[in-house]
């Protein structure tokens, strides 16, 4: 089929108007806020009335701003044991339903249900299960003979994390263990006969050629349960609403107390600015370390 | 043998909390009369949830399978920037995005407006739809689409007659994770919606536990938690296939 110039340049109008409700979407719903963000960084911008420039001085507010300064730090230690954790976890899951035997796709779908229901709703979900009076956890505990009385699950600080890590483990480990399944399937039978028939023992199968082999869908794995994590707002929130005494309070938290509970939008926006641009440059950083 | 009592007591823990919410609600059936008395009303709440989630599924699906065509069949000026820039959404922090939104809305006339945040959601959806439909116009065989350009189809008729059905599959994948993501958002209508009456479930549920008058009702609470759980799971549980195969391409390429 010969192509004329006419029809190259009505096939470049066409993919236009095909792309346009994208390009339209794309530019006022994303790119237009990306720039709003940073402009609003740069006022006194109330939640109401008019907004005044007053750059830096959202930016060096920052440095002031304890209760920020210390959902950063609480932040990065989330992130570190969670993701430890998820990783474990879901590496462990995914191994013990690799290979295709009889029932497996039923556990499969097992664990994988909890990542079905909304994580605001499983945080409720938890928020119900581990309370004193109502929860079946404390009474289940106490018949068991493991403790004598009740938990304050989300009454201490290291209890409130140990808790939400919990309910993290369950709404997400199916989901990640799904990750992973995806890079095991794609690692040839062939490689693990050639291994066992040299004599590899389980432990050097695992750690010789299994981890190797799916490091790109490790990476892919970590890069996904660390942007998460630091962006964690829903099962603090949700379930610990930050407390006790703010020991369970997340950067995206603070964020959003700056904005609707002390009606500053320029300094939320200038926290998201902030980490906007730590999240580029962590994520930027792993996949060069790990690709 | 072993594994097989491991697989199953590790199964028991992922699905007792779903089992012990679900008793829990049942457990005094007036928690479910409870519940659809609160706040406006559970028939508000559901209903605003039914429109969102309708609207995010059928926007998502017309935006990327038209921009999924447009880049897998189509050479334009600004095609790659477009494609970067859709992908770029995934880069950004949902809190970064959502705080100008709000100002930003509110400019658009679209301050506290399911469709307002429904166009939020499809837009926080458009870089896995677009990805899935490019996809799969490119898997398409040529032939299929020249067969009707020759047949004197003009592409848009060859496009909705012909190409859209070859594509069903992947359209499915798309309605499917549009539909549980805008269903289940909590972030988003926290932030862009403040008025009671416009609550969509998450939100309207997680307002049970700061009641200002008398104790939480917590049979009332799993209620509520069934109510939003219950659709995703059938949902999953029907289309499963579905869900992973769009997890699967969406794994190994990005």
């Amino acid at each position: 089929m010969t192509v004329t110039s006419g029809t190259v340049t009505s096939r470049k109008v066409q993919g236009w108007l095909y792309a346009a409700p994208t390009a339209v979407i794309v530019g006022v719903l994303f790119l237009a806020p990306l720039v709003l963000v940073g402009w609003m960084s740069l006022n006194r911008w109330p939640l109401l009335g008019p907004a005044v420039f007053n750059a830096p001085e959202n930016y060096l507010d920052i440095a002031g701003n304890t209760l920020f300064v210390d959902a950063v730090f609480f932040t990065l230690k989330y992130t570190a044991i969670t993701t430890v954790l998820l990783s474990l976890v879901a590496l462990g899951l995914a191994l013990l339903v690799q290979e295709r035997r009889p029932g497996v796709g039923f556990f499969r779908t097992a664990f994988f249900l909890p990542g079905a229901v909304g994580f605001a709703a499983a945080g409720l979900l938890f928020y119900g299960m581990l309370n004193n009076d109502f929860g079946p956890i404390d009474p289940l505990l106490q018949t068991l003979g493991i403790t004598d009385e009740p938990v304050r699950w989300i009454g201490t600080p290291n209890l409130a994390l140990f808790s939400t890590i919990t309910l993290v483990l369950w709404r997400f480990a199916g989901f990640n263990m799904l990750i992973l399944l995806t890079g095991l399937q794609a690692i040839p039978t062939e490689v693990y006969e050639a291994a066992r028939s040299d004599g590899a023992n389980r432990w050097q199968i695992l750690t010789r050629i299994t981890l190797p082999l799916l490091r790109p869908t490790l990476a892919l794995m970590l890069i996904l349960s660390v942007t998460g994590s630091l962006l964690a707002f829903d099962q603090f929130f949700v379930f610990t609403n930050g407390g006790p005494d703010n020991s369970t309070v997340s950067m995206v938290m603070v964020i959003y107390r700056e904005a609707f509970f002390r009606f500053d939008l320029g300094g939320a926006a200038a926290l998201s600015v902030v980490l906007l641009v730590v999240l580029v440059a962590i994520n930027a950083l792993m996949l060069r370390r790990l690709r | 043998m072993s594994r097989y009592l491991t697989l199953s007591a590790l199964a028991v823990l992922f699905l007792f909390p779903l089992a012990w919410s679900g008793y829990a609600s049942l457990e005094e059936p007036s928690n479910y009369l409870q519940m659809a008395r609160f706040g406006e009303g559970l028939g508000t709440y559901a209903g605003n949830s039914v429109l969102v989630s309708a609207m995010t599924v059928a926007g998502t699906l017309v935006v990327s399978a038209l921009g999924g065509y447009a880049f897998a069949r189509f050479d334009f000026p600004g095609k790659n920037l477009l494609f970067l820039a859709t992908l770029a959404i995934l880069m950004v922090p949902y809190a970064t995005i959502l705080i100008p939104l709000y100002v930003l809305l509110g400019y658009l006339g679209l301050q506290n407006s399911l469709v307002g945040l429904a166009l939020v959601f499809v837009m926080f959806q458009l870089p896995f739809g677009l990805f899935m439909m490019r996809n799969a116009f490119e898997a398409l065989p040529r032939e299929l689409e020249e067969a009707a350009l020759v047949d004197g189809c003009g592409t848009f008729r060859a496009f909705s007659r012909i190409l859209l059905h070859a594509v069903r599959p992947a359209l499915i994948t798309v309605g499917l994770f549009a539909f549980l993501a805008s269903w289940n958002d909590f972030f988003a209508p926290l932030i862009l919606l403040n008025d009671g009456a416009s609550f969509t479930l998450p939100v309207a549920v997680f307002s049970m536990t700061s009641q200002t008058m008398g104790a939480i009702d917590y049979g009332m609470l799993q209620a509520g938690v069934m109510v939003m759980a219950v659709p995703c799971l059938i949902l999953f549980i029907v289309l499963q296939r579905h869900y992973v195969r769009g997890f699967m391409s969406g794994a190994l390429r990005g």
